[in-house]
């Protein structure tokens, strides 16, 4: 028996995001697993299973998901880990809980994310600390050049990007815009009330040519939490379950300045045969996007348009409301908040709850999401649905 | 004298790149070559990552190339650069085969193309390290 349809998300967990300062990464992994629980009315002695994606502030922690499993006051866990793939982390804890739950080794699996890479504001300093230049990490030869930070290695790949295809700063744009406008409807998106047109999108600084500021994704501190459980188990929560239908990691391994491709192409496929289903039946669509150039390389390699094509995609309308297939429909990484690979699954449970209020995809049955890591290094994909009633 | 607060960020001189910046010091650029497969490389790899085979040899290049991909950086992420943005980092594609993160010089950064022809010249950083750059050929 495949298993797909066999697991599911039962409870999911989100901290306040953005610039909050009350807590620290553990406190906030702590919170994020504590709502989970909540959500799906589950005593935290039904947890045997914890894995957890360490965050930036976490540093270089030592066994991450002990250190959780200690503040939560956890014992006897039967599944213990900590993964460390980038933003294709969270989408593949859930595959590792399925696996393991289906191994026989766990029966409900809290996944974590959480991270507080913002200090709060200094009055005696002019300039904020620890904001995106927590990001720019280099050293040797990179650093000889000022070759600083993820901003410039993802700009490197759009510029190639765009010299090939024709793609065009104002598609770049469109994606933003779109994002921002989308994000209108989330109560826990950052940017929620600084709406965002083409000009002012223009009007922004450049941070690495040719990205701008709207080009790059939020930094914030906050925690989420998904606890992964049998359906069966999951149809007894609270809130209705997110079915995993279908989902497959692919870490190329290759030049992606090369290849001008993520893991999505081989991973979707896997993802989508596991599921039975086409990228035609998926109603909403959670991409990564760290950058508004990751969501459109993306759309193109899970096949929503040609490869070359993501640009014209964006600007026709296809992603934003109404369209085709709306896309990052709580304002993604972009506008809402950055809990790095938790970020597109928090809203497709939400879309597939019924639960997006003002930004709801009315009949968002299937749900893509996508997570990828490093410098389109790592790619991980799940396809989320109602499952059979 | 610099301090090391705005001093320019320099790489270490590691074993497996010592020849590199020997060769540099005189103004030759050398990548590795794979003596197995054929496969070149650079920065140096103990291991051919195509064959795993472990003879990794030093071949001269011609030290031209184009420019593969480019970013014109605006930020400041260190003091050394401060003065200098908007500075251009490439990727150049070396005629050999391997690309070489760099810089191009001598042109105003929003005149930088993919595809231009350059040609590498050194610049001096310390005593031990000189480090390469491109200009745009002819």
């Amino acid at each position: 028996m495949s298993i797909s349809g066999k697991y599911a998300i039962a409870g999911l967990g989100l901290t306040a995001q953005g610039k909050v300062f009350d807590n620290n990464c553990i406190g906030f992994g702590v919170e994020a697993v504590s709502l989970a629980l909540a959500d799906a009315g589950m005593e935290k002695g039904e947890l045997d299973g914890i894995l957890v994606n360490p965050g930036l502030s976490w540093r270089n922690a030592m066994m991450a998901s002990h250190t959780l499993q200690t503040a939560l006051g956890l014992e006897n866990l039967s599944f213990s880990a900590s993964m460390s793939l980038g933003g294709a982390t969270a989408a593949a804890m859930i595959q590792q809980a399925a696996a393991a739950i289906e191994a026989g080794l766990a029966t409900a699996v809290a996944c974590v994310f959480s991270d507080a890479p913002l200090r709060a504001p200094d009055p005696t300093k002019k300039k904020a600390e620890g904001r995106a230049g927590s990001y720019a990490m280099a050293r040797g030869w990179d650093a000889a050049y000022g070759y600083f930070g993820v901003n410039a290695q993802y700009a490197m790949i759009a510029q190639r990007h765009m010299h090939r295809y024709g793609t065009t700063h104002d598609q770049l744009g469109a994606v933003a815009v779109t994002q921002r406008d989308w994000a209108s409807g989330n109560e826990s998106a950052e940017m929620r009330d600084k709406p965002l047109d083409l000009d002012a999108y223009h009007s922004a600084r450049w941070i690495a040519e040719p990205f701008r500021l709207f080009d790059c994704c939020l930094v914030s501190n906050g925690g989420a939490c998904v606890i992964v459980t049998s359906t069966e188990r999951a149809r007894q929560a609270t809130k209705p379950p997110a079915v995993l239908l279908g989902f497959a990691q692919n870490h190329r391994g290759d030049d992606p300045l090369e290849t001008l491709s993520s893991g999505a192409t081989v991973a979707g496929e896997k993802a989508f045969a596991m599921a039975g289903l086409t990228p035609s039946d998926v109603d909403v669509a959670e991409l990564y996007d760290c950058y508004t150039f990751t969501v459109l390389i993306t759309l193109e390699d899970y096949g929503f348009c040609k490869k070359g094509e993501s640009g014209a995609f964006v600007e026709s309308g296809a992603t934003a409301r109404g369209g085709s297939i709306p896309v990052n429909t709580g304002g993604g990484q972009l506008s809402s908040f950055y809990m790095w690979g938790m970020t597109p699954v928090v809203e497709a449970v939400t879309q597939i709850r019924g639960d997006g209020g003002a930004r709801q995809v009315d009949g968002a049955e299937v749900a893509l999401v996508s997570g990828n890591g490093g410098i389109l290094a790592t790619h991980s994909c799940l396809l989320l649905g109602r499952g059979q009633v | 004298m610099s301090t090391t607060e705005t001093a320019r960020p320099l790489p270490d001189i590691t074993p497996r790149m010592k020849p590199f910046y020997e060769a540099a010091s005189e103004e030759r650029l050398i990548v590795q070559r794979c003596a197995e497969c054929g496969a070149t490389r650079f920065p140096a790899v103990q291991t051919c990552s195509s064959c795993l085979a472990s003879d990794m040899r030093w071949i001269e290049t011609k030290g031209i190339g184009e420019v593969f991909s480019f970013v014109i950086m605006h930020q400041i992420y260190h003091p050394w650069f401060a003065d200098k943005t908007p500075y251009v980092v490439a990727q150049i594609k070396l005629d050999e085969g391997p690309r070489i993160l760099s810089t191009v010089i001598d042109v105003e950064p929003d005149e930088v193309r993919i595809g231009m022809a350059v040609e590498v010249a050194f610049q001096k950083c310390s005593d031990e390290i000189s480090l390469p750059v491109f200009r745009v050929r002819g």
